[in-house]
Formats: structure tokens, sequence, C-alpha cells
């Protein structure tokens, strides 16, 4: 029998606050253990928690771009169970009533443009981590931290609407592209900023119903949704093939080992005891909240790659790359606007994102050493071909390193670019009289040769001459000697 | 009048305020008085507070401006406030030796105000008790009788206020756990509207019900404290906005405000010396020109079931964190993290705690959040309403306190139901949120104290007040606004 997989996905988005959900502590990397904490987010006796508006802000902004219903009251709710490293043994969340609902994901999936349904977005606290267990003497201990306690939270649930790894892939694509775009989080999935976990069922194909799910957590990177989802799918379906039912499980992926394993099952399953956080008031948003939400919205990604398409003659794939994030599409734009624009998209997505990955740079260091305008006037001279390719190669590494214009750098290196028709005609003349035999066979009709002729005359330029120059150089004077 | 310089503990805490802040008595004399002179011979006796520490207590009054409105008033508060000289413990085993890292709120606004904190009230365990008997300090006894209860679960601070430790004492009330104490001690206590004084730093125990409470042994104390206490706080998003009601005016007199009498609400099981207060209070009120307003308010009866229902809930997840493994008690013999929860809630907790946890967990569990927690909200709603509509007829009402007087220490700690019924005057301002005012109506003949509630809508606080003052003064309007507080009767030691 044919089955069909149904996939939910359940994302959570870490946003890039400069405080945590529900107290004043900073939201940092790189801190020492439990540098990061007070009271609240230590869960002490007697602690409150008060709201973060700009989380909240951040996830108007969020569920107005994916056309969600925002709710304009409400509700936060405690989610009960026991964690050491979660401060209070529950997590502060919201549940029947949350801040969005329904919306849109729009996402290309091998070359097919796909919106995918949503759920709900939620803004909630994030747990502390546990590090176990280790050995002192003959104890086994675990280690507690709590620096990430409290970070905010977006859980966003998408309906039971995608059906195979590739989607759910594209979909956690896109999601992060968005999320950067919005400038509400940095959305890596390595450092934990993106989460996933999906929920998998199988059923014959053309059957309507539900089969039973299984939940995979632990997915933490985009690869490891495919391969996880990927594996989730052939395991059911050998269960089901072999005549044995799926037990609804939680399960976790080993990425390492492309291995899936049972965390607990339906029976084993928690009560979370929801009921409405009474700690706070009921979360309003008000007009004038969703007004300045929809005014912080940028151009949304999907709508920006359409106008490169559009606007620059970009292929989607192009455009699709260059709209990977907000920083990288705003520097495309700055060094393509009234000029080559494909020339620009070439130069950005090979040479630029080369440097950004072999050195570990982030754009914006990358757009600090090369602003916009730096690298405009350097593509401005490719444009005009007066940089012939090698050359240009090699102001471009330099220009990683070093300050000053095109120019500079060519003098500083003692590079003189030959260019012009005056400073290559000699050359040109000189080749024509070393190499009677190629200008025979091309005034015979052999015009191939005139390649032959091109070598030479970069050659004895020092590959410093512009090929399509010394060409047309070389076609003027045959034609001359013709 | 003037008094010996023994007799400081005798006097309120705005008196005494007055002579710090003139000079008269020293910050470190006015701290010192209730450790020093008669009322130092009550405490092992009465067993009121938790945790002191005479040198922090004289390093806090050294240290202390002698300004502002509580100049140099010692002050005792309830061991579920948190306060970083003092260990804040709830009086449970499971949070032995805890100290906070932080005041709560009101310690910062008390201390602001010139207040010095003496100590720690003992209490019933993580509040939740009505006779002072849950504790693992042991039971605080009543001053006006030591075979008696002095309530709960504020019972610490009130009996410390009766016996003249300190003139003003901070508590907490869930369901009456200061108005209840306060009539068994023969004090005032103030459970506040809900919001108006910060929880921050107060530790939860039914966080929608919760508001931090005040003890004194004069009107004008509970004004003032009130003053310094009430009003928005930054950390507590409960808290309600705005500037706090003005209760300045405490010494107005009651001329032409209504208070309803709802007499059937006592018609049984109310102990016949407190109907008689009730019926004195009344004619003390219309003699200093206020209205009786006959009122027909029976709240239903499921206010007792909803209160246990939805303060047991909250309990059970506001009690979740104490579990050994960051701060506190940890049974250190456990296998596993599971055993070591398991162990360390079982040893740390007291009967009556587990109890309730075990209460407030069932009644959120899936399959019966819908039949409990959620008809107790609806009931709460209901109630909130049956409040407003009997407002619509009166400023506040008159009711009692408690059903009964002070009762024998051990005479309800084995039936918790006949405990969770002594509430059943109380726990209504705790479900709509609105403010009660036990106040002191004299003594039965065996000298044990009677007290009588008001109740009124939101932020009815000047209003409760204006009539604590008239009743204060038997109703004598010649002497609402002098600037001596009436003598307090004190409690005699047997």
């Amino acid at each position: 029998m044919a089955y069909e997989a149904v996939i939910g996905l359940e994302c959570h988005i870490q946003l890039k606050t400069r405080t945590k959900m529900f107290c004043g502590c900073e939201v940092e990397f790189g801190r020492p253990a439990n540098w990061n904490t007070c009271p609240v987010c230590l869960g002490l006796p007697g602690a409150l928690p008060r709201t973060n508006i700009t989380a909240i802000a951040y996830a108007l902004r969020l569920g107005l771009a994916l056309g969600c219903d925002i709710r304009h009251e409400s509700v936060f709710a405690r989610k009960n169970y026991f964690y050491p490293d979660m401060p209070k043994n529950y997590q502060v969340t919201q549940y029947d009533l949350p801040l969005c609902e329904h919306g849109t994901l729009p996402v290309v999936v091998e070359g097919e443009s796909r919106t995918f349904e949503l759920m709900r977005i939620h803004c909630e606290e994030d747990a502390g981590k546990s590090f176990h267990p280790e050995r002192v003497g003959d104890r086994r201990i675990s280690r507690l931290e709590f620096n990430r306690a409290g970070t905010p939270l977006l859980e966003l649930v998408t309906e039971p609407v995608l059906r195979t790894p590739a989607e759910c892939a594209a979909f956690l694509t896109q999601l992060r592209k968005l999320v950067r775009a919005l400038g509400i989080s940095d959305g890596d999935m390595e450092k934990g900023q993106l989460r996933c976990d999906a929920n998998v069922s199988l059923r014959p194909v053309g059957q309507s119903a539900l089969g039973v799910k299984t939940e995979i957590k632990n997915l933490n990177s985009i690869k490891g949704v495919e391969k996880g989802v990927t594996a989730e799918i052939d395991r059911q379906r050998r269960e089901l093939e072999s005549g044995a039912r799926i037990v609804q499980a939680t399960l976790l992926y080993d990425a390492d080992h492309d291995k899936l394993a049972i965390m607990r099952t339906k029976e084993s399953a928690h009560d979370y005891r929801y009921f409405p956080e009474p700690d706070l008031p009921v979360l309003r948003v008000t007009d004038a909240d969703l007004d300045a939400a929809r005014a912080a919205l940028p151009e949304l990604p999907w709508v920006r790659e359409a106008r490169f398409v559009s606007q620059y003659g970009l292929p989607p794939y192009d455009a699709a790359v260059l709209g990977d994030s907000r920083e990288l599409a705003d520097y495309y734009e700055a060094c393509a606007r009234g000029g080559d624009a494909k020339l620009a998209s070439n130069w950005i997505m090979t040479e630029v994102l080369r440097v950004r990955n072999d050195r570990g740079w982030p754009l914006e260091k990358w757009a600090e050493q090369v602003p916009a305008p730096r690298m405009r006037a350097f593509l401005d001279k490719v444009a005009a071909k007066e940089l012939p390719g090698p050359v240009a190669k090699q102001v471009f590494a330099w220009m990683a390193d070093e300050a000053g214009s095109v120019d500079e750098l060519l003098a500083l290196h003692g590079i003189q670019v030959q260019g012009s028709a005056e400073d290559l005609r000699p050359l040109v003349l000189q080749v024509l009289d070393e190499n009677p035999g190629p200008v025979a066979q091309y005034l015979a009709g052999k015009t191939i040769t005139i390649g032959y002729l091109t070598g030479a005359v970069m050659k004895k330029s020092g590959g410093q001459a512009v090929p399509q120059v010394v060409q047309q150089l070389l076609a003027e004077e045959l034609a001359r000697r013709g | 009048m003037s008094r010996a310089p023994n007799e400081t503990w005798k006097l309120g805490a705005a008196a005494l305020a007055a002579r710090v802040r003139d000079g008269r008595v020293s910050v470190t004399d006015a701290v010192e008085s209730g450790w020093v002179g008669p009322a130092s011979m009550w405490e092992h006796d009465v067993n009121a507070v938790a945790h002191h520490d005479a040198e922090v207590r004289r390093e806090a009054a050294a240290g202390a401006s002698g300004q502002g409105p509580l100049a140099g008033v010692p002050v005792l508060v309830k061991d579920n406030l948190c306060t970083v000289e003092y260990p804040t413990t709830c009086a449970s085993r499971i949070l032995a030796g805890y100290r906070a890292p932080y005041d709560a709120t009101v310690i910062r606004r008390l201390r602001e105000a010139g207040a010095v904190i003496v100590g720690k009230g003992n209490m019933d365990e993580f509040a939740m008790g009505s006779s002072n008997e849950y504790s693992a300090y042991g039971p605080t006894r009543n001053p006006f009788d030591l075979s008696r209860v002095p309530g709960g679960s504020s019972g610490g601070p009130a009996a410390a206020v009766a016996y003249g430790l300190v003139p003003v004492a901070l508590g907490s009330d869930t369901g009456g756990s200061v108005r209840q104490p306060a009539s068994f001690c023969g004090v005032y206590g103030l459970k506040p509207t809900y919001g108006r004084l910060s929880r921050y730093g107060l530790v939860a125990f039914g966080s929608s019900l919760d508001q931090v409470g005040i003890f004194a042994r004069h009107a004008r104390d509970v004004a003032v404290t009130y003053a310094v206490l009430a009003g928005e706080d930054g950390y507590d998003a409960t808290t309600r906005l705005g500037p706090a009601p003005d209760v300045s005016t405490f010494a107005a007199g009651v001329k032409g405000l209504r208070f309803g009498w709802p007499a059937n609400l006592w018609a049984q099981g109310v102990d016949a010396a407190i109907v008689a207060a009730l019926e004195r209070s009344a004619i003390a009120l219309e003699r200093a020109g206020a209205v009786r307003v006959v009122l027909d308010f029976l709240p239903g009866t499921y206010g007792v079931a909803a209160y246990y229902l939805v303060a047991t809930a909250e309990a059970s997840s506001n009690l979740a964190r104490f579990d050994g493994v960051r701060y506190g008690f940890r049974h250190e013999e456990a296998a596993d993290v599971r055993a070591m929860y398991t162990r360390t809630r079982s040893e740390g907790f007291g009967p009556e705690v587990q109890r309730r946890i075990l209460l407030g967990t069932y009644a959120l569990s899936s399959g019966y959040y819908d039949a409990y927690y959620l008809k107790a909200q609806r009931a709460r709603t209901r109630i909130r309403r049956e409040f407003q509509s009997a407002f619509a007829q009166c400023d506040f009402m008159l009711l009692p306190a408690a059903p009964s007087l002070a009762f024998k220490v051990g005479e309800k700690t084995d039936d918790p139901l006949a405990m969770y019924l002594s509430d059943v005057f109380t726990i209504g301002a705790n479900l709509a949120g609105i403010p009660g005012l036990t106040v002191p109506a004299g003594r039965t003949s065996e000298n044990l104290p009677v007290g009588v509630q008001m109740l009124g809508p939101e932020d009815s606080e000047p209003n409760l007040l204006r009539a604590a003052r008239a009743l204060e003064v038997g109703g004598d309007v010649a002497l609402l606004s002098t600037d001596e507080d009436p003598e307090f009767v004190w409690p005699t030691k047997r």
C-alpha cells in the first residue's frame, strides 16, 4: 500500500530582545554561568514576572508578516511540570488564548510556490540548561545554568499541512529568512535560536483521516529536520507494512548517528495542568500597538525576492540567495541600484559570500570594511572593463584587508592596468609581427587563431590587459593587414 | 499627656514617629522599647517571632534616618515577606535557612518611611491555616489567653502587636489571614484592595487572592502605614495603576455614610458575643452620624468551596518551585532527581501544605479542570457581582470577622473542614478583590477580644478607616480628630 506522510512543525524562535521575557536581565551569550540572573528568572520565592513589551512587539511583527489574526486580549498561562532547569517548575506561556492565530507562510519548494497554513504563534519563556551527568568522586551530578532561563521565545505551530521532508526544510529556511528580515531573531539553528519539533503520521494515500502521530524532538539543524523526518517516515512505513500499529510517542533524533530513540510514550505523557497565570494581567494589544508593528515591518523577503527578479532581472536562484538576510539584500541593492545588477549579484554571491564563509565574517564586518559605495565603485570599474579578470580578483582580495580606492590599491601594489587602446596597441603590433603564421591563417579565414593571438598579448601584458579590449584591437589591426 | 520614657513601648506608630522626628525619643530606644520593657516578658509564652537578631536590629536602628512618617517605628513582618537581613522561611522546613537576596517592595517602602524591621513573625506554614498551629517554629499563643490560638495564618504579627512588641506589623491575607487573627487578638487588621499593595517579595500562596495586610493598635496607624505602602509597583504587574486612595481623611467622621447591616448573614452559627459587638458597633456608627441600611445579603454557600479550589490550585503551582534543587531544604540521600523531589517535598512540607497541594493539583488535572477550577472562577465572578449590588445600597458593610472568638489550641487541628469553615466571613473579600478591615469591639467577661469586620467596594479604604476611627472613639464625634489615640486595652499576664 502507498502511504502519505502528514507533518506539522512546532518551531521555537528565540527573540533578540535586549532583556528577558519577564525580567530586566540582559539576554547575552558568553557570560559566566548564572551571571544574567535575578530573583525573577531564578524563580526565587516572592518574585513576580513583568512582561517585556519589546518581545510582544516582535511577536506582533511576525504575526502581521504572516497574516495572522491578532487577539486583542490574550492570556498567559502556566504550564506545570517538574524539571531541574525550569526554575519555577512551571513555564509561563500561552495556551487557549494565544496572541496570534491562523496565517500562512509562502514557500517555494523545488521551484513550486506553496503556502503553508499556520495554527498559532505565542510568546513564552525559555528554560535554563542542564549539563549531565558528571561524575564527582562516586556521585553523579548535574550542573544547572540559568543564563538562558527567561529568554523570550515565540512558538509557531503549523497545521498538519506538510507532506515531505523537503517541504519541512524549505519551510524552515523561509521562516529563518523571515525572522532575520524582521530583525526579531538571528534564527541560527546551531545556536538554538531557531528550534524545531516535528509531528509525523502516515496514512494510506487517499485516506483523509489522520494516522497516529509521533513527535520528534531535538532537531537542531535544517538538515537534521530533513533527515529526522525522513527517518521517522521510513520507520513508520516499515512498522505499518509489517502490520504493526504506530504508538503515540515522543522521539529524540540523534543527528550524529541518524537514529531515533523513544523518549516517552503516551502513557507517560505529562498532564501540564494549564491555568491562567494569575501574576500577569490579560495581555492587551491596542490598535496603536498594531500600527506601530505594521510600521516596523520591512519589505517581506518573498516580496523583495520577486522584486529582485522583476526589477533587476535576476534569476530566481540569485534572488533567493541574496534575499537570505535583510542585511545581505540591503547590501546587494546598494551595490546594484543604477549599475550592472547581474554583475553585482555574481560578485556578491560568489566572492563576498566566499570571504564571509572562509573568514567567518558576519556580513556587517564585510560591509564595514567594504561599504556598499566602495564595492559599487569597484563593480563600476569591472563593468567598464577597466579591470581584467585576474586583476579584479586581486583588487577584491586587497579590499577585504586594506583601505583605499581601486586606483590607490593598484598604485600601492605597483600594478598598472593596461586597459586603454593606447597602452595596448604597441603590444598588439609586436605580437602580430612575431606571429606571421597565425596571422596568415587568420587572414585565410581561420579566425579562431585570434584566441591564440589574444593569449600572446595577455602574456606580454603580464595578465594586466583586458581581454575584450585586446581582442578588439587585434581585430582592428588584422583587418588593416587583410 | 506625656508618658514616662519606660512607656515608649505603649505608643502607637504615628505617636512614636512624631517623638522620634522631633528628637524626644531616639531610634534605638524606639526600636528596643518592645524588647526591654514589660512587653519583653511575653515573647517566651506567646512565640510570635520566628526570626530576630538583637545585633542586626541595633545596627538597623543605628543606621536609620529618624525621618519619615514611620520614623524609628519597629515593625515585625510575617515570615513570608522577603527581607535581606533575616531568613524568609514561611515557617516551613522546606525553606530552612533560606535568605532572600532582595527586599519585598513593601519592606523597601517601610524602610524608606523610616521604619526598622525587627524580625519575622511566626505564621502557619506558607500561610495555610487559621490558628498558627502549623508552624515549623511551634504554635503562637494568644496573649489574651495562652491556652487559645491567636488566629492565623498571620498569628505571630497579630499577637506581637497585641502584647506590645511593636506598634505595627505586616501580615498577608489570602482568605482572612490578617482579619481573623486581628479579631482574635483585639487589634486592627486591614486587607487592602487587591493590587493596592505590591506582592513583589511576598512568597505566593494564592496569587489572585494574596494581599499584604497591616496590623496596628490604632486606626490612625493603619492609615499612616497604608499611605506608606500603597501604590503602583513596576515589579508587580497586578498592582493597580495610579495613586492609591487618600486615607489621611480617616478622622473625618462618618456623617452621612451608609453602612450595610446584613443581619441574616449571622442568623446562626455566630458567637453571641460577636453578635452583641456588631450591634454595639452599629449603634456607635449611628451615634456618629452614619446611616444603617438593612441588607438582604447572603452570598451563596459556594464561597468556601470556590475559595478552596482557587487558592489550592494556585498554591499547587506556586509551591512547585520548592523542590530542593536551588535553595532551602534538600533530601540528600535520594538516588535520582525524581526521588529527591519526592523525599524533599514529603519531608519539607507539613501535612496541611501537602493536603492543599494535593487538592490543588487534583483541581487542575486534565478532565477535572472544567468541573473544579473553571466552575470556581465562575462562582467567583458571581460573588463579585453580589458584592457589587450590595455596595450599590451602602458605602460599606458590617459583619463578623469570624464565627467564633479565639478557640483553644488543638481544638480544630484534627478537623480541617471545621478550620476551613472558620474563614466563611473573610474569603469573600479575597474572591472579590475588595478591602476588609477588622476593628476591635471590646472584650468578653473573660477578657477575650471581640472584633468586627467591615467590607467595602474596591478602593474604599478611606471610608473603612473613617468608620474604624469613629468606632475607636466610641462614636464620640468630639474625639474623632484629637491627636491622642485612646488607650489600648492590654492583655494581662495570667
